[in-house]
């Protein structure tokens, strides 16, 4: 149960993918106009970054290291998100063509979204900070894999409504407009999320 | 203007990757905290970049169009691969500092971009130069975030001690967002003015005739 909490407490807020370890900036930045499109981006990174990290971790774990090709990692890695995103992009459009409307463009994007690679990278790393003396497993990486989509999810969805209420304010300098105006509005909110820094499990 | 000048001065300054584009923006966030680790992500990207224009730009008359984007990750992913274990044996140093960045220089949107929009369609040699001044634009875009935060996070610069003052939040991702938001808007500023400045001059041709007309 410890480790459980732990990892939910880590992945969600005190080492939040966007606000401490800075994964996944382009649709941060990119998707987040609209709280729609960016609750929609959200959903679509946390079931890839869960299925990618189901399939990667136990391919590594339980194969590559045995046969000692983990040096390959990167390729087999980029190929399996690559994969699985067209498939979940194939599913999604038999199964719920209105889901699949209302995420259909973000889902391709997925594929060279750094905090997929990141959080497979990730769990066959060292999570001692995290979890502590718990042996790691898939279902943990798993666990790790879907908060930490709920945690980008949850900054996607702030910085959105932040950049629209930003809109009603007039017209911006045209230098400020944008990007910078929304990389200050992400150092507000990074400063923020310090604040969960202080959780001590 | 030369061909080759064109393309340096567009990927250091018209086209600056980090800048004008805002390509690449996790590494950049990542690695700006301190200069050294900024400037190493730098260079490493400079070579990957490099190499992967030249590869790409040399096989492009060989990889099918429908199958581009899987043959140019692999090719990227390989030299990443390689990278990686370049450093962690010759540069220990730097590859801890990269971290986990360093894999993800695969998924770097500058790259492949550079290959999709650029590479494909250019010779070998063209592309090399493509390659190393993308690279050189990203290289001093980072560099200079770099020494700006790490100045202001710890009062050093590439780890030598300049003044003993330090704030702390330019040391994190708040102060490294800041930093880079606020660079964006002055360098937009400056390309602008410029843009301004010449297309002026342009309209105006600086004679003594204006001149005389401009001050009455």
């Amino acid at each position: 149960m410890g480790t459980f909490i732990a990892i939910v407490l880590a992945a969600v807020l005190t080492q939040n993918f966007i606000t401490v370890k800075t994964y996944g900036i382009c649709p941060f930045l990119g998707v987040s106009k609209k709280t729609n499109s960016a609750i929609g981006m959200g959903i679509a990174v946390t079931l890839v970054m869960a299925i990618a990290t189901a399939v990667t971790y136990p391919l590594y774990e339980y194969v590559m290291v045995p046969l000692g090709i983990d040096f390959l990692e990167i390729i087999f890695f980029i190929f399996i998100i690559a994969a699985l995103v067209q498939m979940i992009e194939q599913i999604i459009k038999k199964l719920s063509p209105s889901l699949y409307k209302a995420m259909g463009i973000y889902l391709p994007l997925i594929t060279t979204n750094c905090a997929v690679l990141g959080v497979c990278e990730l769990v066959i790393g060292d999570m001692s900070s995290i979890i502590g003396e718990a042996a790691m497993n898939t279902g943990w990486a798993v666990l790790y894999a879907v908060f930490a989509g709920v945690g980008f999810t949850l900054v996607m969805v702030i910085m959105s409504g932040l950049r629209e209420k930003l809109n009603n304010y007039g017209e911006m300098p045209k230098a400020i407009k944008g990007f910078p105006i929304a990389m200050i509005t992400a150092s507000i909110i990074c400063m923020a999320f310090t604040v969960f820094s202080y959780i001590q499990l | 203007m030369n061909k080759y000048a064109k393309i340096t001065l567009d990927g250091i300054l018209f086209q600056n990757p980090t800048f004008m584009l805002v390509l690449g923006t996790c590494p950049t966030l990542a690695m700006i905290h301190s200069a050294s680790s900024a400037f190493g992500m730098g260079l490493t990207v400079i070579v990957i970049l490099t190499l992967s224009n030249v590869i790409i730009s040399a096989l492009r008359k060989l990889i099918p169009n429908q199958v581009r984007i899987p043959a140019y990750i692999v090719i990227i992913a390989t030299l990443v691969t390689l990278a990686r274990m370049v450093l962690e044996k010759f540069v220990p140093d730097l590859y801890d500092s990269l971290g986990s960045f360093l894999a993800l220089i695969v998924v770097n949107c500058i790259i492949l971009g550079r290959a999709e929009a650029f590479a494909n369609k250019h010779t070998v040699a063209e592309s090399a130069v493509d390659g190393v001044a993308t690279g050189i634009g990203f290289t001093l875009a980072l560099t200079v975030m770099g020494i700006i935060c790490e100045f202001l996070g710890s009062g050093s610069i590439f780890g030598a001690k300049i003044m003993e003052f330090k704030i702390g939040a330019f040391a994190t991702p708040a102060g490294s967002f800041l930093v880079y938001g606020i660079c964006i808007a002055l360098f937009v500023y400056i390309m602008d003015s410029i843009e301004r400045f010449r297309r002026e001059r342009k309209n105006r041709p600086l004679t003594r005739e204006s001149l005389v007309q401009e001050v009455a």
